[in-house]
């Protein structure tokens, strides 16, 4: 019935573009704040979400970003760290952030513009990040990843089950007492963890 | 694997826990997520009064609680109140009056709101402080997260998330009566 196709067409659009499960997340370093940067292979060792948006101040109750906020202790039951990622550079996002009272991160995609985004196929030709969702395990390895339509704020039940989806060594069970914090492993330096790429489509 | 998270699907279905006005056997159930203190709920409530009086018996509505308390400091007390008020069988009354009241949220406008409704307004008062509600809140919430609600309101058309123009109450009226035609005859599932 339409409801089935609804879902299966807003899926398989959502993904022609952005990176598959199975890949490798590209590695890279932005500001998340005016004096602070994050690397995303700092993170190893435990689930990283990767949310991209469009841009900051967006006029609804409960946008994206507020959204995610709000249900910030679902994903640390999980043991995620979730980071929100834009084109909207590091002052934008403090404002944004302050104003919304987030507390998880915001990158700036900012310089060389959207260089991040385009290297997750999360970039629009009109200048911004997509709406794109990766749920990175704690090796670095993509375990999927949905791209919503520009328009359509995607939730967070397809993250919440994918991240319900990894494996006990894919959470990072393993190194689980040292995965408290940005300090993770040595073994960071090359972002292509493995290729097991159990989940290719 | 991804195809099966696409879309917003409600979970879990309409039941007997839910508040639920209108013809148990209407061929289209409309929910909505709300948060008392948002407002474009509050912008979508007379919406839907005015969508309930068109569709009569083709409709029944239920309504969950989707309280966005980091930006809504009252938001959460309001739907334990709410809730308190169904314990004395008045949610619907509940609702609508503090939807009608939604710059007065703080406790004791609520107990205030309850009494104007000839609730017991002691009880009320008191399950607020308790957090007797405060569970079965949080529990509408988190199945709205597992439904791909996505902000307030966010509604649900026979268990579809509904991405069109709510605000736009004929194209809304619409959706929902594409949906009538095509509900098989219900009764026996859901």
């Amino acid at each position: 019935m339409a409801e089935q196709n609804d879902t299966t067409k807003s899926a398989s659009n959502g993904n022609a573009a952005v990176l598959p499960a199975g890949t490798a997340a590209p590695n890279f370093t932005l500001k998340a704040a005016p004096d602070r940067e994050i690397t995303l292979a700092d993170l190893r060792g435990k689930p990283v979400v990767l949310a991209f948006y469009p841009a900051d101040w967006s006029p609804v109750c409960g946008d994206q970003m507020a959204l995610y906020n709000e249900i910030l202790p679902e994903f640390r039951e999980q043991d995620a760290e979730i980071i929100g990622i834009s084109v909207d550079g590091a002052w934008c996002h403090k404002a944004f952030a302050d104003a919304r009272k987030l507390r998880f991160p915001l990158l700036a995609d900012f310089e060389p513009k959207g260089a991040v985004s385009r290297a997750y196929g999360a970039y629009a030709d009109s200048g911004v990040s997509q709406r794109a969702l990766f749920v990175i395990d704690a090796a670095g390895v993509i375990r999927w990843s949905y791209l919503s339509p520009m328009g359509v704020n995607p939730g967070a039940d397809g993250i919440l089950a994918a991240l319900e989806g990894l494996t006990p060594e894919q959470r990072g069970a393993k190194q689980g007492a040292s995965a408290s914090a940005a300090l993770g492993s040595k073994a960071s330096t090359s972002p292509a963890a493995s290729s097991d790429a159990g989940a290719a489509r | 694997m991804s195809d099966e998270f696409g879309g917003g699907r409600l979970t879990p279905e309409v039941s007997e826990r839910d508040h639920v006005a209108g013809d148990a056997n209407a061929p289209v159930t409309l929910v909505e997520y709300g948060d008392y203190e948002c407002p474009h709920c509050g912008h979508a409530y007379p919406i839907v009064k005015s969508i309930q009086h068109r569709l009569g018996k083709k409709l029944r509505f239920a309504f969950r609680n989707f309280p966005l308390a980091e930006s809504h400091p009252h938001a959460r007390h309001a739907a334990e109140a709410a809730e308190a008020a169904a314990k004395q069988g008045k949610f619907w009354q509940m609702h609508d009056a503090i939807y009608e009241n939604q710059m007065q949220l703080e406790d004791e406008d609520l107990v205030a709101t309850a009494r104007s409704l000839r609730l017991d307004a002691q009880a009320i008062a008191r399950a607020l402080e308790d957090g007797t509600y405060t569970a079965r809140v949080r529990e509408d919430f988190r199945s709205g997260i597992r439904s791909g609600v996505n902000g307030t309101p966010t509604f649900f058309i026979n268990g579809e998330r509904y991405d069109g123009a709510w605000a736009d109450e004929d194209s809304f009226v619409h959706a929902l009566d594409h949906a009538a035609r095509q509900a098989p005859a219900r009764g026996s599932v859901r």
